[in-house]
């Protein structure tokens, strides 16, 4: 049966103010079950306020192989990071 | 006089908290044998999940009966050292989870009646049971609202879940009737303002079940033929296989505690 179901990634938001978080995935036959079962297996100890399920087959995931084309190119280029400039004294909080 | 009263009336309400609380313990002990052993990881969770609310439960209504006994026994002597007959719950929740969709009837036809009932005993002049029944309504709420899901989806699902889900209701709607039978504690707590009158919520029951079981796609039972005993003790074989595991480790190690 549950070969048959779709895969869900569950978000859980842990405190009013915070985002929510991705917290695992799991299998449910519509949406509505989903949530329900992301209350029981993700929420049972006091972890969340609000839940968030996407089904898995709706989220667009980069390919790790093209890892190289994708984020290499920017390990070199610290000079993209705003710490080499001198601040005047002025400016403060940066 | 006056004191044989008191004492008389300490008895029923023993008595009486003791009806409420060993549905709770009974049907928690079954659902607790799916640890492990649930049809998905997220039902078996959830399975577990009811019955530590349940157990909870039972924690607070023991503790009080313990404490009105007086005598030295507590929530643990309560809970697992009775003999068979001397457990009162329903007939209902004591039977066997013979496969989900049985599991998932009993649990929508306790539900039911216990989101009802604690919604009464919440009314209660008794102010301890009527502050563990406003902790325990939330919990149930959300125990009825998982079983009768569970109900449309099996009985409005595929031919062959549907077909099960028909059978598991007609097996156990011969338990049904008991849930609203008043013993001799009833009478006396209804008539102190302690006690629910459940006779009061049958009809609402039988109402909200049928309105399920149609949306489910489901026959209604239309057996007049009704089981009782187990508020007096007298139960159906299952129980004492339950109570074997339930007391076993009491009765080896005596005293233990976790």
């Amino acid at each position: 049966m549950s070969k048959n179901w779709p895969l869900w990634e569950i978000f859980v938001r842990s405190k009013n103010g915070l985002e929510h978080r991705h917290f695992g995935s799991l299998h449910a036959a519509d949406a509505e079950m989903a949530l329900v079962n992301a209350r029981d297996v993700y929420t049972r100890r006091n972890e969340g306020v609000s839940i968030w399920v996407v089904e898995s087959k709706n989220i667009i995931a980069s390919n790790p192989e093209h890892n190289g084309e994708m984020f290499e190119p920017a390990q070199d280029k610290v000079y993209r990071h705003p710490t080499f400039y001198d601040l005047p004294d002025e400016v403060k909080h940066m | 006089m006056q004191l044989q009263v008191q004492f008389n009336m300490k008895q029923e309400l023993y008595k009486y908290i003791l009806g409420i609380a060993d549905n709770s313990l009974i049907l928690g002990q079954r659902l607790g044998e799916l640890t492990g052993h649930g049809p998905t990881l997220e039902t078996d969770i959830a399975c577990t999940n009811i019955s530590l609310d349940l157990f909870g439960q039972v924690r607070s209504y023991f503790q009080y009966a313990a404490k009105i006994a007086g005598d030295g026994r507590t929530e643990d002597n309560i809970a697992m050292l009775r003999k068979e007959r001397e457990y009162v719950n329903v007939l209902l929740v004591e039977q066997p989870n013979t496969n989900f969709a049985y599991t998932m009837a009993r649990q929508f036809l306790f539900d039911v009646y216990h989101l009802a009932f604690l919604s009464e005993l919440e009314k209660s002049k008794d102010l301890t049971l009527s502050a563990i029944a406003k902790k325990c309504i939330k919990e149930v709420r959300y125990h009825e609202r998982f079983s009768s899901d569970w109900i449309k989806r099996l009985g409005d699902g595929t031919e062959e879940s549907k077909a099960k889900m028909q059978e598991a209701i007609n097996d156990l709607w011969t338990y049904t009737d008991e849930l609203f039978h008043q013993t001799e504690a009833d009478k006396a707590m209804v008539s102190e303002g302690i006690g629910v009158d459940v006779t009061k919520l049958k009809d609402a029951y039988y109402k909200q079940v049928n309105e399920v079981l149609e949306i489910a796609t489901l026959k209604i039972p239309e057996s007049k033929y009704f089981q009782k005993g187990g508020k007096k003790g007298i139960h159906t074989e299952h129980l004492g296989y339950l109570l074997a595991e339930l007391q076993y480790m009491q009765r080896t190690y005596p005293n233990m505690e976790w």
